[in-house]
């Protein structure tokens, strides 16, 4: 076991190394990291020029500059941002702090949620309420984020204060403007319409997951064993059934995490809330190459983690999966 | 007539023969949400198709002097007019037309590449399985807007390509990106399905009478995948679709020429208008747009249930 884990994790870094190897090629064709520098700094000295191909390594061929870029990115040295000339980790920490606020209480809410009612739809398959759970999780597959995140905004921010004098949820931000320090009830109320926006994508998938995992194990010698045996309806279902229903479930919530960054980046730009998405689609929209960078290597590492986990969590927690 | 004996009840019916596709048929076409959906979808293809019909006014055709921008739905403008005074009814129906190709031809692409690439893997297997599976896997569990738009810039900064598939806004360009994307999850269905089938005897069989690679693939294992492949291409089409609209939501789609528009560009629209109030902005092609998913959703849903033999378990 965890020989197989230690194999797996040493896989990982060569993935690491690859993959962010083509993400510099396609950032520096894409971004033209050059122009966009000169573009924003017109009247920027030769030295200055200078010194930037040579932190972010674009002085040279892709080999050799994608070497230099990551000797100074391991050893911290990391080259300001191209408009304003902006420290990048201040900055990149505080929008990961967002969005992995956001992030966790949207899976939070959405896995809780989707696997509940997903659960509840297994029980009695064809039944109404699975038909109609099962209608709920198509219409929330079937609805972008950008256009329910819309509807939300149009109703409880726009509508809402309309008919009843007041806002009840903010549109945008983590603050109102001049805010300054921690207060609890704001943050949450800010948070809510975003989360909600997320939290459905999760729960239409996640209901669906859990469904027909559910269906699979319930269908099972071993329940029937379970059943024979005399253990009450309750105990037989958590115990047997959703335990191991759980199994392929966990190890496709590890894989997910590219559609719930890819649901946060959308959401938070609507919302205007200052996570990776708004960090990543200004700087994109700039051709940022110093802050893209650092971004990208997180994205594809935390990409990688997740693999790995679900590799690991899939042998973990099935005794029947013989590794090697 | 004929009389047929299950277990010890005489049942009188007919003894018909089904053909597997007279029983996906049917299989479908007991699915009513599916029925209706196909309806609906039916519907607004073809309104589509014959727009210029339908359309009560040009793309770029203001319903009436200034003052016109942003008057509510009524007679002269059913779903309202847009800031320059456009008839959004109209608009909407060139810009799902837009869409709509999108979707298909870029789905028509992404499964015939995913068929070829999945069946090839899946039947060989080997070293060129797992660099296709890899590739697949990271991309796939990659967030997927972020590579879109990195990958939007990388392909259209290359020269040589863009004299092919044209410039970032165009419409080729586009579709060739959301193939390009959209091939790895065929290619997993298909390769998927390949590996179950090949250890079948017919395969072997047909092995053994010398038949080449290439030919049991085109024959055998392609036609056996069929009701996988057209579940495929139904998510592939909504996929595309999305893909256009979520490209155009932050600016970075196509701009069809001559003032044409798409869902993506109208749903683009919508964002300005919440804090307006400007309800109908909103509100009508978020309202298109999540209907046509939602059709071809369920259709695929019910493409799924007929075409898979294990349904017939318990029947």
């Amino acid at each position: 076991m965890f020989r197989f884990a230690l194999r797996r994790s040493a896989w990982a870094i060569p993935t690491l190394l690859l993959v962010t190897f083509l993400v510099y090629i396609a950032l520096r064709m894409g971004t033209d990291p050059l122009a966009s520098y000169m573009r924003s700094n017109p009247r920027a000295t030769h030295t200055k020029i200078e010194q930037y191909k040579k932190l972010n390594g674009l002085g040279s061929n892709y080999v050799t500059g994608y070497f230099s870029w990551l000797k100074n990115f391991v050893t911290f040295n990391w080259p300001r941002s191209i408009k304003g000339s902006r420290e990048v980790w201040p900055e990149l920490k505080d929008a990961i702090a967002n969005s992995a606020r956001l992030g966790i209480a949207a899976t939070a809410v959405g896995v809780s949620v989707g696997l509940g009612i997903g659960i509840f739809a297994a029980l009695r398959p064809g039944g109404k309420r699975d038909v109609a759970v099962n209608t709920v999780a198509f219409v929330g597959i079937s609805v972008p984020p950008y256009i329910s995140a819309i509807l939300l905004q149009l109703v409880f921010a726009v509508y809402w204060s309309k008919w009843f004098g007041n806002s009840l949820f903010p549109t945008s931000g983590v603050y109102p403007p001049g805010q300054d320090g921690f207060d609890l009830v704001l943050m949450i109320k800010h948070m809510a319409l975003p989360t909600v926006v997320v939290a459905i994508q999760v729960i239409a998938v996640y209901s669906r997951y859990m469904r027909s995992s559910l269906l699979d194990v319930l269908n099972s010698d071993y329940m029937r064993t379970a059943r024979s045996k005399g253990l009450s309806e309750f105990r037989i279902l958590m115990r047997h059934g959703v335990r191991n229903a759980l199994i392929p479930v966990i190890t496709i919530a590890a894989l997910d995490i590219g559609a719930i960054v890819g649901g946060l980046i959308i959401t938070e730009n609507i919302f205007d809330y200052p996570g990776t998405g708004k960090y990543f689609l200004s700087a994109f929209g700039n051709g940022d190459f110093p802050l893209l960078m650092p971004l990208m290597v997180i994205i594809v590492a935390s990409v990688l983690l997740f693999n790995l986990l679900a590799d690991i969590s899939y042998a973990v927690l099935d005794p029947r999966i013989r590794l090697d | 007539m004929q009389f047929l004996i299950r277990g010890f009840v005489l049942i009188d019916e007919p003894l018909v023969s089904l053909s597997p596709r007279q029983m996906a048929w049917r299989r479908f076409a007991g699915h009513k949400a599916a029925l209706i959906c196909t309806a609906i979808l039916s519907f607004l293809v073809l309104a589509v198709i014959v727009s210029p019909l339908t359309a009560r006014y040009g793309v770029n055709q203001s319903v009436k002097a200034p003052p016109n921008s942003y008057l509510p739905p009524s007679k002269l403008a059913w779903l309202g007019t847009d800031d320059i005074g456009r008839d959004l009814y109209s608009r909407l129906i060139y810009g799902t037309r837009v869409s709509l190709l999108i979707g298909l031809f870029s789905a028509f692409i992404s499964v015939f590449v995913g068929c070829v690439v999945g069946a090839v893997a899946g039947f060989r297997g080997g070293r060129f399985d797992d660099v296709v599976m890899r590739i697949t896997d990271l991309f796939l569990a990659f967030p997927f807007l972020v590579a879109l738009l990195v990958v939007r810039n990388m392909f259209g900064s290359i020269k040589w390509l863009t004299y092919i598939i044209g410039d970032v806004s165009s419409l080729r360009f586009i579709i060739f990106l959301l193939s390009f994307f959209g091939w790895m999850g065929v290619a997993r269905i298909v390769r998927g399905q390949v590996l179950a089938l090949k250890e079948r005897e017919f395969i072997e069989a047909a092995r053994a009478s010398g038949a080449s690679r290439a030919y049991i693939i085109k024959r055998h294992l392609l036609p056996n995948s069929i009701g996988p492949i057209m579940v495929a291409l139904t998510f592939s089409v909504v996929g595309a679709i999305s893909g256009e609209a979520t490209l155009s939501f932050f600016g970075y789609g196509p701009q069809p020429g001559a003032g044409a528009t798409s869902l993506g560009l109208l749903v683009g629209q919508a964002k300005g208008a919440v804090q307006t109030g400007f309800w109908w902005i909103a509100l009508f092609p978020c309202l298109v747009l999540v209907v046509i998913s939602l059709c071809i959703n369920f259709i695929g849903d019910a493409l799924r249930d007929a075409t898979d033999p294990r349904m017939d378990a318990g029947k």
